[in-house]
């Protein structure tokens, strides 16, 4: 009988599930433990086929913990760390290396997302070595916001950030995020110094993010870095809004529609506009 | 040496010595590796007679069927028939109009009698008499020797879709041949082959070989008046391009005149017509656009092909298919790809004709086959969602690299090897009667042999699978059982005369088994071997339902535990068929397809300690159950890989479906990304994905009948979401998200 079976299933329910507690029964010393090393990490989930998270077609795993808490989050139930399930980097390994090839092939590679994944920096930082260590890509999603928690040489250490810039004003990303924007542009800039590749995430939020005047200026700040290859404008959608009724959380964007195409082309048109690639 | 050109512009060889196309083509085809830039679009004259066809298509639809004849069809029963006379490039209708069905009931008479009532029609007493007084057809034939276990196991759908009511189909005639040769050269080596028997002792084989001789080489000459009906004679080899698609095409209208098998496929045919075009184009007598036109008018006549068949047929297959398959592309023996401009024109009826599930165009895809067309199949795949891949690497070390696909996935050499098709057993029943005794679990009749139950409250692995291995063997045992006398009477009742006699004397014959429920069975297994299953019985003690206490592995994950369950399921499946004798020494195979039978399979079966409910479909083919996969395309993808080919060489099919932006959120990066996916599954054990690119107007009718979408996924950025569980708010943004600029 394989070891695996004491282990919480890294399968959900179903693809769509809504987890919440799965790390619930690890204690507190072990969790800071955890986060101290790197060696285990709390993961909400992980998908393969994935085309739209990074160059190629990628695994894309999830990990829990969130410093921000977006009112347009779509998955809110990343924000606790304790909602994930405990997972070592030897575990990881194990999925990661069935596909080793074929994300090769595919030129594809292994994108870790959140939550935020740098609540978690140890145990990114030792999944992407573990993965550069097969010769897979790796990439990034992250708000940027604890980018100091990465060294110079930590930044080597992975070959792509996908950047979610969330707002420029600072008023605006703090009403947004419930955090400062600063360390978010901090970060930016010094990948940017260390001429680390940088695709820029946009959601783009009727009433929120889409006054032209500051989509503009996350135009002009993406433009001046130098780094930024790409620009993905992300819709905003609703369909992550039965999460934030199932955690009977507040929704304030319960009702809003998601931006018209005209709205969104403007958007890539404004980033285009100051010679970025945008779709 | 310096190869001559003979008068006809081709290179000499071994073709001219022997009938032997893939010598021909090999000498003188033209590989390309450029792109898509050159073709031509649809001609006015196309477009009209594509316009007068769909205002039938319409009647049809509200008629369930235009007309028929009730003239008994043969290869020169009906007149010549045309659409557009005037207009058309590539002439010759099964009947004397579009779309009037024929009957033919060599196969079976009932079966033509029910579908003759169910559409008004009366059917001619003459008839009538004929074929219940005088002529014997193959249903009853076959229903002659039925053993009592055979028709037990029929009735209660454990042995499905049995070819024993209707013609078999799969057979591929080489109608390439016709253009090539002629046809009074065919009829000299049919002569040939004939005579040199009379050396041989007249015992059964020998006598019943002569007899299939003497009956090719009649459907031969019955070509040459068909032909003549039209205006041709055929009896001497195609001179241009335009005729060697209007003989080839005679060849294959013969084979639909004659026959209705479940599936009658055309071939290989668009490299081997690619040298009289781009022969004749060089030489100035044809345009592109005219060579298109031709293409284009030849694949209309494909598309309107159709057999007079009962709704229920029509239930189990899903729709009115004819799997008309033409197999493109692929790579040669020496290394040269088979891909030429004529790949290409044939996919283009997609864009000029619009999309259309007739001709079942199939890609022999290998990733070493050029960059551009590649790419070019994967626009093709999301634009229309009309085409299949299946793994030209695997099915060319097999069988060589002039095959092509009968049906669905069944690989085979043309002109050189056939198929005894058939159907498929119900491996998640099987697995019923092991865990009852050999009942059935709906009716509770005793079915199988009696053997012991399962005891106790709880399913214990290792007694199932014993129990599990010799119903097994029981059911191998009937099922080849069947398969031999059903195909012993079709050679004699409803023999293919004229596909046969466009293949070589004493082809390789497979006889192609199948499985259905695979993915539920693996399920089954995993649930007994990692979590706990209590059984629940009715008052008869029949295990009619189960409990499952704690998570099991499942299919399609890419975890081995359950992965290697399925492969075992099929390698000892497989191995249980090969211990008993077939029909004519038929090589046994075994296929992981349905298709769409897999609800009618799952419908008949009960309750399954998977979880499954009665009733509920299995998944299509090697899927994984719906909703089961947890972690995408490459994941259920891989799972799906590992099933071995060697003991499943009929073909393992796997339906994927996507919404354009799942590839993507560039047109340009779903066209790389859906290549780059299937580099990576054909790079390796993947056999054959059938890819769904979801459009407006299928998405529109997930909104409406979400019960036939259960597992549609929609993926954005970060997140995936089960389509028709989003609000119809929802579903129109990602309508609108997705579909924007088209």
């Amino acid at each position: 009988m394989p070891e695996e079976t004491n282990q919480p299933s890294l399968e959900a329910k179903s693809p769509f599930e809504l987890r919440v507690d799965m790390g619930r029964h690890v204690p507190e010393d072990d969790v800071r433990a955890a986060l101290a090393t790197g060696d285990l990490g709390f993961v909400h989930s992980f998908t393969t086929g994935s085309a739209v998270d990074g160059p190629g077609i990628r695994v894309v795993v999830w990990l829990t913990g969130c410093q921000f808490h977006c009112v347009y989050c779509h998955n809110p139930d990343t924000w606790k760390m304790t909602n994930g399930i405990p997972v070592t980097v030897e575990r990881a390994k194990e999925q990661l290396s069935k596909y080793r090839h074929g994300l090769k092939t595919m030129k594809g590679g292994l994108t870790v997302s959140g939550g935020e994944p740098l609540m978690q920096h140890k145990f990114v930082l030792k999944l992407f070595d573990m993965a550069r260590a097969m010769g897979v890509h790796t990439a990034l999603d992250s708000n940027g916001y604890l980018g100091s928690r990465l060294s110079d040489s930590d930044l080597q250490r992975f070959d792509l950030v996908l950047l979610d810039l969330k707002a420029f004003t600072p008023e605006l990303h703090r009403r947004l995020t419930g955090q400062d924007v600063g360390p978010v542009h901090d970060f930016a800039r010094r990948l940017a110094a260390e001429k680390r590749p940088i695709w820029v995430r946009f959601v783009l939020v009727p009433g929120w993010t889409d006054d032209p005047d500051e989509v503009a200026r996350i135009a002009g700040f993406a433009a001046t870095l130098g780094n930024v290859e790409r620009v993905d404008v992300l819709p905003f959608h609703q369909m992550g809004a039965y999460k934030w009724e199932r955690l009977a959380m507040d929704y304030k964007l319960a009702g809003v529609q998601p931006p018209s195409v005209e709205t969104v082309e403007r958007a890539c048109a404004q980033f285009r506009a100051v010679g970025l690639k945008a779709y | 040496m310096q190869a001559q050109a003979t008068t006809n512009g081709f290179i000499s060889g071994l073709w001219q010595n022997e009938i032997n196309v893939r010598d021909f083509i090999q000498q003188n085809y033209k590989p390309y590796d450029g792109d898509e830039a050159f073709l031509a679009p649809a001609t006015e004259r196309t477009k009209k007679i594509w316009a007068k066809l769909n205002e039938l298509f319409l009647e049809e639809r509200k008629k369930g069927i235009l007309d028929v004849s009730l003239v008994p069809s043969s290869i020169t029963a009906h007149a010549a028939g045309y659409i557009d006379r005037a207009n058309e490039v590539i002439v010759g209708l099964q009947t004397e109009a579009p779309l009037k069905r024929a009957i033919i009931p060599n196969g079976g008479f009932r079966l033509v009698a029910s579908a003759l009532k169910t559409y008004g029609y009366a059917v001619d007493p003459h008839v009538t008499e004929a074929f219940t007084k005088y002529r014997k057809t193959h249903n009853d034939a076959v229903f002659d020797a039925y053993t009592a276990e055979v028709r037990r196991c029929r009735s209660s759908h454990i042995l499905t879709g049995l070819p024993d009511a209707y013609g078999r189909g799969r057979i591929i005639g080489d109608y390439r041949r016709v253009a090539l040769y002629g046809v009074d050269r065919l009829i000299a080596v049919k002569k040939k082959e004939k005579s040199d028997l009379d050396a041989e002792m007249s015992m059964d084989a020998i006598i019943r070989d002569r007899e299939e001789l003497a009956e090719q080489i009649r459907a031969l000459g019955e070509l040459k008046e068909m032909a003549k009906l039209y205006g041709f004679d055929i009896s001497v080899p195609a001179q241009t391009a335009k005729e060697a698609v209007q003989w080839l095409y005679f060849g294959y209208l013969a084979a639909v005149k004659e026959q209705n098998g479940a599936a009658m496929s055309l071939g290989r045919t668009s490299t081997f017509l690619d040298i009289y075009f781009e022969r004749d184009i060089a030489a100035g007598l044809i345009t592109e656009s005219e060579a298109q036109e031709i293409i284009d008018d030849f694949v209309i006549k494909l598309r309107i092909v159709r057999f007079l068949r009962t709704p229920e047929y029509d239930e189990l297959f899903a729709g009115d298919p004819t799997w008309v398959t033409e197999s493109i592309g692929g790579m040669g023996d020496d290394g040269r790809t088979l891909v030429t401009k004529s790949s290409f024109r044939f996919l283009q009826t997609l864009y000029n004709l619009g999309p259309a599930p007739e001709p079942n165009l199939t890609i022999w895809y290998s990733p070493r086959a050029p960059d551009a067309f590649r790419k070019f199949t994967a626009k093709v795949a999301i634009d229309t969602s009309a085409i299949q891949f299946e793994n030209d690497e695997i099915m060319r070390r097999a069988w060589g690299d002039d095959g092509a696909i009968a049906c669905c996935v069944s690989p085979m050499l043309v002109g050189k090897q056939m198929q005894f098709f058939g159907a498929r057993a119900n491996m998640a029943k099987c697995l019923l009667y092991a865990i009852n005794g050999g009942r059935d679990e709906v009716s509770g009749d005793q079915v199988g042999p009696v053997f012991e139950p399962v005891k106790g409250d709880y399913l214990v692995a290792d007694d199932v699978l014993k129990k599990f291995e010799k119903m097994m063997d029981w059911l191998a045992r009937v099922y080849v059982n069947a398969m031999n006398i059903i195909h012993y009477m079709h050679d004699k009742y409803a023999y293919e005369r004229i596909e046969m006699a466009l293949h070589d004397y004493a082809p390789l014959r497979t006889m192609a088994f199948g499985m259905a429920g695979l993915s539920v069975v693996a399920d089954s297994l995993s649930a007994m071997r990692y979590s706990r299953v209590r059984v629940v019985r009715d008052e008869t003690g029949l295990i009619n339902d189960y409990e499952i206490e704690g998570e099991y592995p499942q299919f399609g994950n890419n975890d081995n535990r359950v992965d290697q369950l399925a492969s075992w399921v099929v390698s000892t499946f497989m191995k249980k068929l090969r211990q008993h004798p077939t029909y004519r020494n038929a090589m046994h195979t075994q296929s992981i397809l349905t298709i769409t039978s897999n609800v009618v399979y799952g419908k008949a079966t009960g309750n399954t300690p998977d979880g499954r409910r009665k009733g509920e479909p299995f998944a299509p083919g090697a899927n994984p159950m719906y909703g089961r996969e947890k972690h995408g395309i490459h994941a259920s993808a891989a799972s799906v890989a590992k099933i071995p080919y060697r003991d499943a060489a009929d073909g393992i099919s796997l339906t994927e479906t996507l919404i354009p932006y799942g590839l993507g959120r560039v047109a340009e990066d779903r066209v790389d990304n859906l290549t780059a996916m299937m580099d990576a599954f054909f790079g390796t054990t993947g056999f054959h994905m059938n890819i769904n690119v979801l459009n407006r107007d299928t998405l529109m009718d997930a909104m409406d009948h979400p019960e036939k979408y259960p597992n549609l996924t929609i993926r954005v950025s970060g997140y995936a979401v089960n389509f028709v569980r989003l609000t119809r708010e929802q579903q129109m943004d990602v309508l609108a998200r997705t579909f924007h600029g088209t």
